[in-house]
């Protein structure tokens, strides 16, 4: 979609911008990481877990019934002297104990049934804060030992089970970027070599689930396959998209506007055709149903989330290492860059493009295949992503793979870690403030050069 | 074929209804800054959102006059332009639309989400705020009317008369303004905005006038809506029909005074006509139930809307009255 007019994108210099972000992603991430992992030792706090606590000759001699916890927090380690009362159901008291120098208390009862644990929160040392309710009420069956969880705050986090909520929310974030940049990388370079923006590119990312979601559920076939195949289907519809109606409408001199609104036009045929086709329902995956979160300290996440980001990282370090070390990617950056240039030194700037358009479309349906195992499958989940990889993208710099990249990590992360102010179905509505206030501020965005913003 | 012709009926109905005045409305506003300015405004629907809730709120929520409320709405019209404006019509064309398409979905977001329930009612909307302009009618609203076979409630006879008055008065405007000094200028800016510039024209307050211009009239189009349909729910407003205007301008043409008011009656006429048409198709067994079932008719006419759009665009951008010199448009 090159116009004549059109000099400054195509002459803008962005080659050294673009090179110079290439470490810049993995530098990001390897620091927010390290934070992350910093924080998570830092921020391991057990009120009460530590359940293993009773010595050996202890529970040998007991075979009655017992209850017993631990009071500590990360900042303040184990608490001592602080009293702890427990009464039977009644209200009459069964005895009243306070912590020894490791936090620990412990109370031998009469029998089985019910009991109130009530912590004296006047005892608790500066800075500690009972989490809610300073009593709680157990029930303690024949012969058992009782652990009592009483949650404890230091200030180091919100309130809630083992983990940190902004650390949590910074994880999910980053993951939730990835799945964003991971889309994004495919607009981002279209942009850069045909000057399109692409806004039917979210429904590449809803085809890839949707896709995914039939030969998984409908044919039975394991997710991973299936998700193979609704890469190989991305990249055969990214192709399509190139051959029977981007590289005609080029030839025929369409301009830069008409692409646009035609691209808006195929991506409510698309959208709408899904959801005849697929149904206005979201659905599930058969596999990796209703797995549990694994508690990783500061924060905790299910297994096919982790392994999400772990395959999202992978493929962007894949899709990187192509741009800076293969021939097609090396092709792919001086087309961007330069597209006369290119062709003039003998590249041939349509299988370029076309690489891109399949490069892109693969990506955007393993993104989707992605969000749909996290988010469920959705006619319009991919429209909904399109304006965060838009902000993404532009707050990276329009045209730039790794700024496509930076930008929708900073994008996902933002989204995630919004709900800590605002309430968590305003969550995207922060993510498109970014976007408006990115234009303000820095419309080239991070790694783009002034000279493309016209 | 009664029932074709009933289809045709209702579909007239819809041509001429309230709903092709509120696409009318938005394709003029689209028509001032796309068609005219060659400004891509990708969030129409936020404006029409805004003067439909100026008024919703402002009457069912904190009781102010209707007259108030139409106020109201237009100017959170005009401050969404400005703020979209300021930072965005510096730049590229397509860095507007993507601003303007971000700023109608979070709109809508922030419109539907819990938080802002005890203001907007969230998804459940605002409704009983119409009755003050239905009252004004000068015919028994509650009555109904039989015209050219086509049968009327009293109130949606006078929100649409009111609305085709609106729409012949925005036409009269555009017509005035592009006839002007200002109208020659915004002309220029679209086919080449440096040269403009170079004749000392300060380009983006041109582009900020007809921003806000075109978000005004948007407006108008939403309150049409919300007191027709006497209710606000942000739903109504969903970013599709920012496209559904777009393609009612292009079909229509666009830089043409008439254009986008032709456009949307045609548009509406062939969505209302398909749908109709469909149900019936379906109802009768012509097309089986298994290929495509009632439900999905709704969906199918944005199908058709898309295609239309992407053909009309690569054969016929000019649409019906446009001039094709005219619309050979291009990102700056």
């Amino acid at each position: 979609m090159t116009h004549p007019t059109d000099r400054v994108r195509r002459h803008g210099r962005r080659s050294s911008p673009a090179r110079a972000g290439a470490r810049e992603p993995v530098g990001a991430l390897r620091r927010t990481g390290l934070t992350a992992v910093r924080l998570a030792l830092i921020g391991i706090f057990v009120a009460g877990l530590t359940a293993f606590v009773p010595s050996g000759a202890q529970a040998a001699e007991d075979a009655g019934e017992r209850i017993f916890g631990t009071l500590q927090t990360s900042v303040s380690g184990p608490i001592e002297g602080v009293s702890v009362e427990v009464a039977e159901a009644s209200g009459a008291e069964v005895d009243t104990v306070e912590t020894d120098e490791q936090g620990r208390w412990s109370v031998d009862l009469p029998g089985p049934g019910q009991y109130t644990v009530t912590v004296d929160a006047d005892d608790l040392p500066e800075g500690v804060t009972l989490n809610g309710d300073p009593s709680r009420t157990v029930t303690v069956d024949e012969g058992r030992d009782q652990g009592v969880l009483i949650g404890l705050n230091d200030g180091s986090r919100n309130a809630g089970g083992g983990t940190i909520r902004w650390v949590e929310l910074l994880v999910s974030g980053l993951r939730f970027g990835l799945l964003i940049a991971m889309a994004a990388i495919g607009l981002s370079l279209i942009f850069g070599t045909t000057g399109l923006v692409n806004f039917a590119h979210g429904e590449l990312v809803t085809i890839g689930a949707i896709v995914a979601w039939f030969i998984n559920v409908g044919a039975g076939v394991p997710l991973i396959a299936a998700a193979l195949l609704a890469m190989l289907v991305g990249a055969g519809i990214g192709a399509l998209n190139e051959l029977a109606l981007w590289r005609p409408l080029r030839r025929r001199g369409t301009g830069l506007v008409a692409a646009l609104v035609i691209s808006i036009g195929l991506s409510l045929l698309l959208r709408y055709l899904y959801q005849v086709i697929y149904g206005g329902r979201s659905n599930a995956f058969a596999d990796y149903r209703g797995q549990r979160t694994v508690d990783y300290g500061a924060f905790s996440m299910t297994n096919k989330d982790l392994t999400s980001m772990i395959v999202a990282l992978v493929v962007l370090v894949l899709v990187a290492v192509m741009l800076q070390r293969t021939t097609i990617g090396k092709a792919m950056r001086a087309v961007s860059d330069n597209r006369d240039l290119a062709a003039s030194s003998g590249i041939d700037v349509n299988r370029v493009i076309l690489v891109v358009w399949m490069v892109g479309g693969a990506l955007a349906a393993l993104g989707g295949v992605l969000l749909g195992l996290s988010d469920e499958v959705q006619w319009d989940m991919g429209f909904r992503l399109l304006l965060l990889m838009f902000a993404g993208v532009t707050l990276g710099g329009l045209g730039t793979a790794y700024g496509a990249l930076v930008g929708s990590i900073v994008v996902g992360v933002f989204v995630q870690m919004s709900t800590l102010v605002i309430p968590n179905d305003m969550k995207y509505v922060g993510g498109l403030l970014l976007l408006i206030v990115i234009l303000i501020v820095r419309p080239q965005g991070i790694l783009g050069s002034r000279a493309r913003i016209g | 074929m009664a029932e074709l012709l009933d289809a045709l009926a209702v579909a007239l109905k819809a041509g001429i209804g309230f709903q092709a005045v509120f696409f009318a409305l938005l394709a003029i506003g689209l028509n001032i800054q796309f068609g005219y300015t060659g400004l891509l405004n990708f969030g129409q629907i936020a404006f029409a959102m805004l003067g439909g809730y100026g008024i919703a709120i402002s009457v069912a929520q904190w009781g102010l006059p209707f007259w108030v409320g139409v106020l109201i709405g237009i100017a959170a019209a005009v401050v969404l332009a400005l703020l979209l404006g300021i930072p965005t019509l510096r730049l590229r064309a397509d860095y507007l639309a993507i601003a303007t398409i971000a700023a109608a979905e979070g709109l809508r977001l922030t419109f539907r989400s819990v938080s802002a329930t005890p203001i907007t009612a969230g998804t459940r909307g605002l409704s009983g705020f119409s009755d003050p302009f239905v009252e004004l009618a000068p015919w028994d609203t509650a009555r109904r009317y039989s015209i050219l076979g086509t049968r009327w409630s009293g109130a949606d006879l006078w929100v649409t008369l009111v609305g085709w008055l609106l729409v012949a008065l925005a036409c009269l405007l555009v017509w005035l303004l592009v006839r002007s000094p200002w109208g020659r200028v915004v002309k220029s800016i679209r086919e080449d905005e440096d040269a403009v510039r170079a004749l000392g024209k300060n380009v983006y307050v041109y582009k900020m006038q007809a921003l806000v211009l075109g978000g005004v009239l948007g407006a108008l189009g939403g309150m049409i809506y919300a007191v027709g349909t006497a209710s606000a729910t942000p739903d109504q407003y969903q970013n599709a029909n920012t496209f559904l205007a777009y393609a009612a301008l292009i079909l229509g043409g666009a830089a043409r005074v008439l254009g986008p008011v032709i456009g949307a009656m045609l548009l509406y006429f062939i969505i209302q006509f398909a749908d109709t048409g469909l149900r019936t198709l379906i109802g009768n067994g012509v097309i089986p139930e298994n290929l495509l079932s009632a439900t999905d008719v709704a969906q199918i006419r944005f199908v058709i809307i898309g295609l239309g759009l992407i053909l009309l665009l690569i054969f016929r951008p000019q649409g019906i009255f446009g001039d094709r010199r005219e619309v050979m448009l291009d990102a700056r």
